[in-house]
This record gives structure tokens, C-alpha cells and sequence, in this order.
């Protein structure tokens, strides 16, 4: 048993870091929250790099990888809080031309009947007949909704790269609070020497590593029920994780100006895409009493 | 990212679930919690048949990976645990082996091995429990041997102990971890008294140890002199590490059984009631992940387990609390009663928390150790 990332699963992790810190760092998102709408180029240059053709077979042009390195992949992305419907259009490649190399955008209509870039979008997948334009709580993803008979569960892989960007999204916000705590000095000394303050840190690491082992896991097992647990686990982390953050960032921490409200805004929109909690619950719940016979 | 076992990990697997459906049924009973001398000798019996069959050493001379499979597969079959050889083998044995002198480990750890002998631990006293390296009790030296006063506190299993891993103050004059030794002491030595303990769950699962003027052989200290902190963090990186695996196997079952119960008496259809449940599901399979995750890590970084335990036993302690908490809101006026299953262990969960460790100290080790915060 190697649960640790291989050589080659670290190498993409930190290849694809590196690109996203280059073309999607602290500078492009705050400029893409003042002007919001979807990079074309920046999609394209996703696209060119294999970020939606992951798991396609290499003699359709993918580059032949599973869920797992998927998983990673979109790690970073929500580590980034890279803008657009990124799990859709990946899932879309192979399906819908131009998905693959990111030069059609897709979205889809997502748990909730919540669908994210409509406007922006090539292609949906799904019914978004009468889908309504909502004042989106996230500058960075315009929301719409669909009638309630339009609404379909989510497919897991949906979920489970979903939970991944929450993970992401989670380490990030993780990162920010400890950052935070180091450096901001009240009574004369860091924050984060308090230990109020350092313990709310410690509890969003244990949970950023909680749902870390159940979102690889179940990158690696494809189970739907491993799924639905990484998923409630992800959600938590990025959710309350950002919260956190914000209370260790103290006044700043409700400001426009700092990012961590954009970390939570995220997660609440991530939180919805993969329907309701307690649909996830219920299939935790049932497989108990399947597995016990 | 590899979840798979190797066909030598399988092939021990097979081979231990083999043994132990044709020898568990030839187990004889389990004794009462309160018959301590029938406790020691059922204890010391099992881990004598586990050595005769080969599985004796498997806590500390196997690699963590096939640790992991022992323990998981004997609570799924329902094995004893490892009851009062914990801090023999877990504890104590492990520190000799990574410390003591080849004569010591020819000493000590073989009766560990074979069933023959207990240990148990004397670190917490009552002015020094999270703040452990405050140690009051003093070891004088007298000749080849130390003369040992003081009291500990929280020791299990003290009353049918042969041994006790002892952490004594050797200089009261230089910073308090620079003064602590780490000695083995025999518990039938003139000097030692032992007064149980009753826990708030009725029973006498540990004891308060008094120590007058006992006498030591300076041979019995496992490493250098005042050199105890470092050997005893050697000690508790094993505790926080592989030692909870049987412990998630068994509450993953427990919450099976839950669920079960819960369908039987009709709070199944309480939606609410289900969600708890399926909510617990998650965090047990999660904690499954993250012990294989740690054992994944410890196995590459050569067999000792690191900080990651503490967030582990952070996470797992709560957890386990809660299990029982829901199992409390299943029973429902069942859950006052001493004699209707899991109402003692939800009594008895509420130690986790504290034991090992308690979760404030868990939470600065995460966030100084790990998160790199300043010390308050």
C-alpha cells in the first residue's frame, strides 16, 4: 500500500501550480473580481495543457491519466479559486467538440438545478429551459437556476472533483489563517501565540487533512458511497475552514479587500453544485445497514 | 496513490484470518472487568498463542503495513484485545527496543513476547499531567542503584503489573527536561503501594502508584542519565501513531450495529436520526483513510509514526464520542441503563479526549509543531 502521491502525480501537482500560480495569481483574481467574465485564453491555455483531456485515452488525443491525477489537478484549481465551469467541460471532453482542448466552454446543470457560466458557456448539458439569472453571492460565478423538474442528481465524478476543488480551496484558506496568525501582532506579540487563536488553526489543518484522505481515496476507489463521504468531508472543510479563517483575520477578515471572503463564497457555491447534504447522508446512512447484511 | 496490498501483505492477511477462525472458538471465556488476576492471565494468555503461532513480535518488528492488517483483522474477527500487554508491547517494549542496551532488550522484551510479563507506565503524577515534564517524583543515587519518592497517577493495569516504565527527576537543577530519566521499576519492590482508582464509568481501570524510597538498580535506566524526555517522546510517538487501527475498525462496526438497532426499535425513521448516522459513516470511513494514509507515510519514512498522529487522535477522540452519542440517541431511556450495551462505553469515551494527551495539548502540537505557530 503507496497512498502517498507517486513521482509522477507529485510532478503534475506542482506542474500544474506552477501554471496557475503563473497565469492565476493573487494579482489575476483580484483583477478578475473587479472585471468579471470567463478568460477565453486562459481557458484555451488550460486546454492545451491537458486540464480537460486528463482522462481521455491517448488515441483520442487525451492524455490517458485516471481520477486520481484528475483529482490533483483540480486541487489546484480550487487552490486558485480558478474561475468557470471547470468540472463541467471536463467532463464534457470526448462528448462535446472543443471541450477537450478548452476551446469550447461547457457547463451543466448541476445538484439544486444550479447552473454557473450560462452565459458564458458553448454548450449545456442538461435541461436549462426557463433557467433564471440569480444576483450570484460569488463575484466570480454567475449563477442561474432551473425549475425544479429540470433538477437531476449529480453524476459522482461531478462530486468527487468537485470535493477536490474544495480541498484545494480548504488548503488555501488553511494556509491564509496560519499566515495571518504569524504575522498580525496584538499585545505585543503574534496572534497566533494565543492559543484560542492557534487552536482554531489546528483545527482547520486536521480537517483539511480529513478530507484529504477521503477525497484521494475515493479518487481511488470510485466508490459512490467513498464519494458522497469525501464530499460531505470537503464541503466541511472549505466551508467552515473559511469561516475560520475569517475570524482569525479579525476585521480585515470582513473586508472586500482581503480574499478570504472569496474562498468562502466559493465553497457555499460548491456546496450547493453537489445537491443537498442530506441526499449524501441518506446513502451513508443506507449502505450501513447493506453492509451490515 | 495505491490502495492495494502486495501479494506477500495478502498472503499474511489469509493466512492470520485462517488462523484465527480455527482458534478463536477454543478461547475460554472472557473474564469480568473487575477480576483483575483473571484479566492478566486471559491477556497474557492470548498473546502467548499469538507468539506460538508467529504473531507475537508483529507490534514492533513488523513494517506498519502488515501492522495495519493485524490489527484489522483480528478486531473483525473479534480477537481479544491486547489488553494488559499494551504498554509492553506498545509502549515499553518499542522505547527498549529503539533505546536499551542489547543486554536490557535480551532482558525485557522476550516475557513481553511470550505472555509471561506486564508492564504499565508510570508518567502522569497529580501536579503533572499535560505539563508531564514538571515531574516531581525524585530518584537519588545511591551506590548502583536510585532511591525513587514520589506518586503517579492514571496507571492502567498497576494492580497485576511486574513492571512499571518509570520517568523519574535525576537533577532538579537544570531545566525540567533535562532532568528526567526513564527507569524500569519492578512493582513487587519494597516501597511501592498501589491504590486503584474507580472511574467515572464504576470501574478500576487504573490506579494511583506511591513510591517510598524505592530502590532501583541504576542498570534498569533505559538510556542516558537525565536523557528521559527524549526517551519517552520515543514512547509517545508510538501511542499517537499506529495504536488507534483496531480501535476505527471497532467503531465502524459498533456503528453498523447502531444502525441496526436503530431500524429494530423504529428510530431508523427518523430522518434526522439517519442523517447522524450517515454523517458518522463519513467521518469513520475518512478516519480509515487517514490511519492507512499514516501508515502509507510512516512505512516510507522507515516505521516511526510523526506529529500526523495528533491530528489523527484529535479528529478520532471526538469521533468516538460522538459514535456514542448517537448510539445514546437511538436507545433513548435505554441509555441509563448500566445493563443495555454501549452505555458504558459511552461513560468511558469521554476519556479520549483527555488520555494520551488531551486535545488542547493535541492542538498545540498541531499548531506549534506542524502549523509553525509561536509558543504562548
Amino acid at each position: 500500500m503507496r497512498f502517498q502521491l507517486t513521482e509522477d502525480q507529485r510532478a503534475l501537482r506542482d506542474g500544474v501550480r506552477g501554471l496557475l500560480t503563473r497565469r492565476f495569481g493573487a494579482e489575476a483574481l483580484r483583477a478578475a473580481v473587479e472585471q468579471p467574465g470567463l478568460d477565453r485564453k486562459l481557458w484555451r491555455e488550460l486546454g492545451a495543457a491537458g486540464f480537460f483531456s486528463l482522462r481521455l485515452p491517448e488515441v483520442e488525443g487525451g492524455v490517458g491519466l485516471g481520477l486520481p491525477e484528475a483529482v490533483l489537478v483540480f486541487e489546484e484549481a480550487g487552490r486558485a479559486l480558478l474561475p468557470g465551469p471547470l468540472v463541467a467541460t471536463h467532463l464534457a471532453a470526448g462528448d462535446v467538440p472543443g471541450a477537450a482542448d478548452g476551446e469550447a466552454v461547457v457547463t451543466a446543470v448541476g445538484g439544486g438545478g444550479l447552473v454557473e457560466w450560462l452565459d458564458a458557456a458553448d454548450v449545456v448539458r442538461g435541461d436549462a429551459t426557463g433557467a433564471v439569472p440569480m444576483r450570484s453571492v460569488d463575484p466570480l460565478t454567475p449563477l442561474w437556476r432551473v425549475p425544479p423538474h429540470s433538477v437531476v442528481e449529480p453524476d459522482p465524478v461531478f462530486l468527487l472533483l468537485t470535493a477536490a476543488e474544495q480541498l484545494g480551496t480548504a488548503g488555501r484558506t488553511c494556509e491564509a489563517a496560519v499566515q495571518h496568525a504569524r504575522t498580525r501582532g496584538q499585545f505585543g506579540r503574534p496572534i497566533g501565540a494565543f492559543q484560542a487563536v492557534k487552536h482554531l488553526c489546528a483545527e482547520l489543518l486536521v480537517r483539511v487533512e480529513v478530507a484529504r484522505a477521503a477525497v484521494y481515496a475515493a479518487a481511488v476507489t470510485a466508490d459512490p458511497v467513498d464519494i458522497a463521504a469525501a464530499r460531505l468531508l470537503a464541503d466541511e472543510a472549505a466551508v467552515r475552514g473559511a469561516r475560520d479563517c475569517l475570524q482569525v483575520y479579525g476585521g480585515m477578515g470582513f473586508t472586500w479587500e482581503a480574499d478570504v471572503h472569496l474562498g468562502l463564497k466559493r465553497a457555499w457555491v460548491r456546496a450547493e453544485r453537489g445537491g443537498l447534504h442530506t441526499e449524501s447522508e441518506k446513502l451513508l446512512a443506507g449502505e450501513l445497514l447493506i453492509e451490515a447484511g | 496513490m495505491d490502495l492495494s496490498y502486495t501479494p506477500e501483505e495478502e498472503a499474511f492477511r489469509a493466512r492470520l484470518r485462517a488462523w484465527l477462525a480455527k482458534v478463536l472458538p477454543s478461547l475460554p471465556p472472557k473474564p469480568s472487568p473487575d477480576d483483575w488476576p483473571g484479566r492478566r492471565a486471559y491477556d497474557l494468555g492470548w498473546q502467548r498463542m499469538l507468539y506460538d503461532a508467529g504473531y507475537g513480535e508483529v507490534h514492533w518488528d513488523a513494517s506498519p503495513t502488515v501492522r495495519l492488517i493485524f490489527l484489522e483483522e483480528t478486531e473483525n474477527a473479534g480477537a481479544p484485545y491486547v489488553g494488559a500487554n499494551f504498554v509492553g508491547l506498545l509502549h515499553a517494549g518499542p522505547t527498549i527496543a529503539a533505546e536499551g542496551t542489547a543486554e536490557q532488550r535480551a532482558r525485557w522484551l522476550p516475557p513481553v513476547l511470550r505472555g509471561e510479563e506486564v508492564w504499565c507506565q508510570g508518567f502522569s503524577e497529580p501536579e503533572a499531567g499535560s505539563d508531564l515534564a514538571a515531574l516531581r517524583t525524585r530518584a537519588y543515587r545511591d551506590g548502583d542503584e536510585y532511591v525513587v519518592t514520589g506518586s503517579k497517577i492514571w496507571t492502567s493495569h498497576a494492580e497485576v503489573a511486574d513492571w512499571c516504565e518509570l520517568l523519574v527527576r535525576t537533577d532538579p537543577s537544570v531545566p525540567k527536561h533535562r532532568g528526567i530519566s526513564w527507569l524500569a521499576m519492578r512493582m513487587d519492590a519494597p516501597g511501592v503501594t498501589v491504590r486503584p482508582l474507580r472511574t467515572l464509568a464504576g470501574s478500576t481501570e487504573f490506579a494511583e502508584v506511591f513510591l517510598d524510597e524505592v530502590r532501583v538498580p541504576v542498570a534498569h535506566r533505559v538510556g542516558e542519565e537525565n536523557d528521559g524526555w527524549r526517551v519517552t517522546m520515543v514512547t509517545l510517538s508510538f501511542e499517537r501513531g499506529t495504536a488507534f487501527v483496531g480501535e476505527v475498525v471497532a467503531c465502524r462496526r459498533v456503528l453498523r450495529a447502531i444502525a441496526r438497532e436503530a431500524r429494530a426499535c423504529g428510530r431508523w425513521d427518523d430522518p434526522v436520526v439517519r442523517r447522524r448516522l450517515g454523517r458518522l459513516n463519513a467521518e469513520f470511513r475518512a478516519l480509515w483513510r487517514l490511519t492507512q494514509w499514516n501508515v502509507s507515510e510512516a512505512e516510507s519514512s522507515g516505521g516511526v509514526p510523526g506529529v500526523g498522529g495528533s491530528v489523527f487522535k484529535l479528529r478520532y477522540s471526538r469521533a468516538r464520542q460522538e459514535l456514542y452519542e448517537a448510539a445514546a440517541e437511538v436507545l433513548g431511556v435505554r441509555a441509563l441503563d448500566l445493563g443495555q450495551g454501549w452505555v458504558v462505553d459511552r461513560l468511558s469515551s469521554l476519556a479520549y479526549t483527555i488520555a494520551a494527551g488531551t486535545s488542547e495539548i493535541q492542538r498545540n502540537i498541531v499548531g506549534e509543531r506542524i502549523l509553525g505557530l509561536p509558543k504562548g
